[in-house]
């Protein structure tokens, strides 16, 4: 198969960018979409160009890596991530538009690079349960009901890459944000930092510069995990009931 | 270079059982106060490094972890589907710490160390009880109790799992203890950091020169410790189940440097994995070993049989592992699996494009449990094999074949995780530790956590209580070390030929599959070796580097490492030429019983093989460490 790929390339972050018209020929149709990128760089390289710089790792759609957006959706025409788009999924002949994740808070570094360490630190701000290495109680003393780990695990299958965002008119983040909240406030082991948690989660979202969800719903559609849009529900549940009990508790220390 | 080394496992005196304990009651301390005073680096994020830096950093140490992905939660312990396995005996059938380590001595074919795989086999039930109480969501069963399965090479169902993404469950529970601890402000993350070396004070490890993958910037970081959590090896083959970017680089630098390289032929083939479809193709997806409960293997029993799987009946079907194997059946360990799928593609009745290639068919497990119960267990891999294939494996049995998985040997380590150079610990895949010469299903994620939260914590701590110099940044041989790393980093940019690495990297990767995969004998082994050679020659004459090193560079960092590949695939083929013995999966041909099986050589070979850098352009030196088995009778693996 043959394509022409319209690919955004930029030097360094801050740069203006441009967009590269480049020929790809003689790709197999069951080549993923990054192996056929793999290829354009192998024979530019050959022929004294330089390669389009694009992050992937695992190559099997888990470790969220790949964030290019094709023809204007994140990862591309499938719900799933890049690295598992094949040709297969596209025309003969066609020409693809390739640019990288758009987000502000997702800076560009070189051509179709992106920094989406907000994302960490939105984990850093409390996307986690305060325990430390040590003896821990039995498993088993804390049921576990498979309801329960069921929408846990709904939400925790997350990949963290970014395409919620990218895909959303307002440049949220609550998928992701709602999925991680999701998994540890379902669970018994998260109620203790319950409130604390989605307050400060909620907090650096918006201290990254992530816009809020007004229901689009793009998010969920372009998620190769299909995390469903009710996280984003569960998440203003769980931040009204945490801002609800802050001021009752503010207001019963003024009180005493 | 000095051949003077004498290997040293310190393993403590006293009963199996006691040893752990033992250790843990003499080792040195330092005080909760003094703790924020030393700084340990940890290389790597996955299980095992994540792990180590929360927990050396909730002990209250200052952490410094590197990762070349751009977030500590990408790498590639993500990508580990099956399960953990932990002694609990939760299903009641007489599982004990004595058979975890039994069936993991005897599944890595009577190649690890007794004392090692004793602790780790007793440390298993700690990590699933760390993992839930950090919310990992475990499957259950509908009383709410944690749900078990079973997996290769054992008779008892002791493997914990979320879905089929268990290695991602794990590692972003890791993570996240790693994340509060950076929201505490004790450990940092230096994402999108490649380790180019270690730094050396007095022949101790004192720090590492960084290369910060968005600038280009070389630095220094000082530390009291340095871990080395940096995965494994199996990238060498170029095709394998590995991400596009793990690789053996930090490992081979400390190596350099004077770290041992223990067993380094010791390399996993996985059985169930997708087939190759094209030369453009860069990796190989795994399948869950864990199918093999319900997913039976089998070819036509007549050679380049065209029909349609669903047509050829029960009496011309070849289910070769049930037939060879009755008491294991379709779990037999993986190399036993692997070499069995060869050895019958190699007959000629291997099926697909290629005939490279058997059937996993679940039809008798839908028809029997029926569909809703089998999507249950593996709907996510069946999704994902529909989507790289575009067949459905719920009408058409999956088809597989074996590819280059995980990597046994590694940086030879003592008891204490210490490799060779005093303060450079490796934990994880990066030591050769605890699998042997094969790896059971299911072990690798025990492992790396065994090392990462319970292991290293305390074996760091011994290390640097016993260590009284400071050094930082300024010391010299920060200087030096920093030097070297930039004229290695000037020559590859300079060789100025015309081929991609990425093309050398394949060819490297054809030879080592060929000639030191699944089977090997003493010829093809000479062979590579030429091969190896020739290739390393090619590569600093014709390889290709594009743009700057002052800018993000994924050529450089993928030639840097390549060129580290084709080092270690030499002394791979010496440790595999040298080895004239078969041990899981390490396969010689001139070495099998009457019926294809591996044949052991215990008089010669219970051995550990740890290799010394032989400097630039000298040969590598062998030093051996002798293993005795004192718990376990040295027996043939039968799994029939």
């Amino acid at each position: 198969m043959n394509f022409t790929l319209q690919i955004w390339r930029q030097d360094y972050p801050g740069d203006a960018g441009r967009y590269e018209t480049v020929e790809a020929h003689e790709i197999d149709a069951e080549a993923s979409f990054l192996e056929m990128l793999d290829q354009v760089n192998e024979r530019r390289i050959a022929g004294g160009g330089d390669a389009v710089a694009f992050d992937s790792d695992c190559r099997e759609g888990i470790c969220g890596a790949c964030s290019l957006t094709i023809d204007g959706l994140p990862h591309g025409p499938q719900q799933v991530t890049t690295c598992q788009t094949y040709m297969r999924d596209f025309r003969d002949g066609q020409t693809i538009r390739v640019e990288p994740f758009r987000n502000n808070a997702f800076p560009v570094l070189r051509d179709l690079v992106t920094d989406r360490s907000a994302l960490d630190r939105i984990v850093e701000s409390g996307g986690f349960i305060s325990t430390t290495t040590g003896p821990q109680p039995e498993p088993n003393s804390m049921p576990v009901s498979p309801e329960t780990q069921k929408t846990a695990m709904d939400a925790a299958i997350c990949i963290g890459c970014g395409a919620c965002v990218a895909a959303c008119p307002n440049g949220a983040a609550m998928l992701f944000t709602g999925a991680k909240v999701t998994h540890l406030n379902v669970l018994p082991q998260g109620q203790a930092e319950r409130g604390t948690r989605v307050r400060s989660m909620v907090h650096q979202m918006d201290a990254e510069g992530f816009g809020g969800c007004t229901n689009f719903g793009e998010c969920s559609l372009a998620c190769p995990q299909e995390i469903s849009i009710d996280v984003i529900g569960t998440l203003n549940r769980e931040y009204r009931r945490a801002v609800r009990e802050e001021k009752k508790a503010t207001k019963k220390m003024v009180a005493q | 270079m000095s051949s003077s080394i004498t290997l040293d496992a310190k393993i403590p005196d006293g009963p199996l059982e006691d040893k752990w304990n033992t250790w843990l009651d003499a080792h040195a301390l330092v005080g909760p106060r003094n703790r924020g005073a030393h700084t340990v680096i940890v290389v790597g994020t996955g299980l095992a490094g994540a792990s180590a830096a929360a927990s050396l950093a909730a002990q209250g140490y200052r952490v410094k972890s590197f990762c070349f992905q751009d977030s500590a939660r990408r790498a590639h312990s993500i990508a580990a589907q099956g399960g953990i396995n932990a002694a609990k005996d939760y299903a009641n059938e007489g599982d004990s710490i004595r058979r975890l380590f039994v069936d993991t001595i005897r599944g890595g074919d009577f190649r690890a160390r007794e004392a090692n795989v004793w602790r780790l086999a007793q440390l298993s039930a700690n990590i699933v009880d760390q993992a839930v109480a950090q919310g990992v969501p475990f499957n259950r069963e509908y009383g709410g109790a944690l749900a078990t399965r079973s997996f290769g090479g054992v008779l008892v169902q002791r493997t914990f799992y979320s879905r089929g993404q268990t290695g991602q469950q794990l590692l972003l529970g890791a993570y996240s203890a790693l994340q509060h601890q950076v929201s505490a402000g004790k450990a940092k993350i230096y994402n999108r950091h490649e380790m180019l070396d270690v730094v050396l004070v007095d022949g101790a490890a004192r720090g590492i020169i960084a290369r910060n993958l968005v600038t280009g910037e070389l630095e220094r970081h000082a530390a009291d410790a340095v871990v080395l959590a940096s995965g494994g090896y199996t990238n060498v083959y170029y095709l394998s189940t590995n991400a596009m970017n793990s690789n053996v680089t930090a490992a081979w630098r400390a190596h350099k440097r004077g770290a041992l390289m223990a067993n380094p032929c010791y390399t996993q083939i996985h059985p169930t994995c997708i087939p190759q479809s094209g030369e453009y193709q860069s990796k190989l997806t795994l399948m869950s070993e864990s199918l093999r409960n319900d997913g039976r293997v089998w070819v036509p029993r007549k050679p380049r049989d065209s029909r349609p799987p669903a047509q050829i009946p029960d009496a011309e079907r070849y289910y070769f592992l049930e037939e060879r194997y009755p008491a294991f059946g379709n779990l037999v360990p993986r190399d036993v699996a692997s070499r069995a799928a060869k050895i019958v593609c190699d007959e000629g009745l291997g099926v697909g494009g290629t005939g490279r290639g058997v059937y996993l068919d679940f039809r008798d497990a839908i028809a029997t449990v029926g569909r809703a119960t089998v999507a249950g267990k593996y709907g996510n891999l069946f999704d994902m094999y529909s989507r790289i294939t575009a067949e459905d494996p719920y009408e058409t049995p999956m088809m597989i074949y074996p590819a280059p998985h995980y990597a046994m040997g590694g940086l030879w380590v003592d008891y204490e995780l210490q490799t060779t150079i005093p303060g450079c610990f490796a934990i994880g895949e990066a030591n050769f530790s605890d699998h042997g010469a094969n790896r059971l299903g299911a072990s690798a994620m025990m492992q790396c956590l065994a090392d990462g939260y319970f292991i290293a914590p305390h074996t760091v701590t011994n290390h640097i209580a016993r260590q009284s110099s400071k050094v930082d940044e300024r010391h010299a041989a920060f200087d030096q070390t920093l030097d070297e790393v930039r004229e290695r980093i000037d020559r590859l940019m300079n060789v100025g030929g015309t081929t991609a690495p990425q093309v050398i990297h394949r060819e490297l990767g054809n030879v080592m599959l060929d000639k030191c995969g699944m089977s090997r004998d003493a010829e093809g082994l000479a062979h590579a070796i030429e091969r190896i050679h020739e290739i390393r020659d090619q590569f600093w004459t014709d390889v290709r580097v594009d743009g700057r090193p002052g800018q993000l560079n994924q050529s450089l960092e993928l030639a840097g490492r390549v060129a580290d590949f084709i080092e270690l695939a030499e002394v791979m083929c010496m440790d595999a030429l040298r080895r004239e013995e078969s041990a899981g999966g390490h396969f010689r041909e001139e070495h099998q019983t009457g019926d294809g099986e591996a044949l052991r050589d215990d008089d010669r070979f219970a051995t550990v093989t740890a290799w010394e850098y032989g400097g630039e352009g000298g040969m590598p030196v062998a030093h051996e460490e002798q293993l005795s088995f004192d718990n376990v009778k040295l027996a043939t693996r039968s799994y029939k």
